[in-house]
């Protein structure tokens, strides 16, 4: 099993996850649905909610958890650099927004 | 006669630095002790994790340069259910088949090394089937947004950056799933014929992996396109 990297683990585990996932998304849809606010709350939410999930399917579904270390810094340290990129064209975006309100004034 | 010689005594002959470029690249050295399937597998999915990083990036730049109001997703994405408007009812049905169809491939790749090949062939194809439905609503959402007008560069509520985001970054996904019902439905064919039986079960796991990839994309663009 270590050398083949073969994930056995009980049904249990992945009904238990399902069943976590089905409930995260029915919180995240229900902060739409009954439109929380201030807006700032309902969107710390829905990405907490996202995130919660992404880490669940993550971790079990893809079994990233039970794998060796080199292999898990391979796959999830370079996704992370991603983030800068967004923040970059946050930034960028959010400037463009104000040039095009100083000048066509819409 | 010829004398038959070795690769490494024929490599004495040549130059140091092609000597050591072909030993680093081939002296039997392993990073990740996993299946290469599964490298490799993996190595895709990184490769696939920077596209949609690039493309709910790039929509984040689009809709915060707009000075158009951003049409409203729940409205936009609303169904109606006999007198009252349901917002994202469709959305949110398409959510809980892909994470139930990530569900029954979990249990399809515990079957398979279980060696049930009856199961897991059952799982597969019910996974394959859920992954067919999502994809046949997702057909059915655009058509409904195309007849009301909807374009990658205009529509009739606002920004129109809010077309070529929609169907740049759910199109992409939707290719992806179709994608997969097709490598799950080979999968499965291989899983019931018993191609499996010698080599193991491990490619069930591979295509599982990227499965719950597909899944995974969907979590994303379900909060921050659709709920935000």
């Amino acid at each position: 099993m270590e050398h083949t990297g073969e994930q056995h683990h009980p049904i249990r585990v992945y009904l238990v996850v399902w069943g976590l996932l089905f409930l995260l998304s029915v919180m995240s849809y229900l902060v739409d649905y009954f439109e929380v606010r201030p807006k700032g709350l309902a969107w710390f939410l829905i990405t907490a909610f996202a995130l919660l999930k992404a880490g669940l399917i993550i971790s079990y579904f893809m079994h990233v958890r039970f794998e060796r270390l080199s292999l898990i810094y391979a796959i999830l340290l370079p996704p992370l650099l991603i983030l800068a990129l967004t923040a970059f064209a946050m930034a960028e975006g959010s400037y463009v927004f104000n040039v095009r309100a100083i000048f066509f004034g819409r | 006669m010829a004398q038959t010689q070795s690769l490494e005594d024929r490599a004495r002959a040549w130059p140091s630095w092609l000597r050591n470029l072909v030993a680093d690249w081939s002296s039997d050295q392993q990073t990740f002790k996993v299946n290469w399937g599964k490298a490799m597998m993996w190595i895709f999915i990184v490769s696939d994790m920077f596209v949609f990083g690039l493309l709910l990036s790039a929509y984040a730049a689009a809709r915060l340069s707009t000075t158009l109001p951003w049409p409203d997703p729940a409205r936009v994405f609303a169904l109606h259910i006999g007198e009252s408007e349901i917002p994202l009812l469709l959305i949110a049905i398409m959510t809980f088949i892909l994470i139930s169809s990530s569900g029954t491939m979990a249990i399809a790749v515990r079957y398979g090394y279980e060696r049930n090949r009856a199961k897991a062939a059952l799982f597969l194809t019910v996974t394959a089937l859920l992954g067919l439905t999502f994809v046949g609503m997702q057909a059915f959402e655009w058509t409904k947004l195309i007849d009301e007008g909807f374009r990658p560069w205009t529509n009739p509520l606002g920004a129109p950056q809010f077309g070529s985001s929609f169907f740049m970054i759910t199109g992409f996904h939707g290719l992806h799933v179709t994608a997969g019902v097709i490598y799950l439905t080979i999968v499965a064919t291989q899983v019931f014929r018993g191609a499996y039986e010698k080599i193991g079960y491990q490619r069930v796991e591979i295509a599982g992996l990227y499965w719950h990839f597909v899944d995974l994309v969907w979590v994303f663009i379900f909060a921050f396109f659709y709920l935000f």
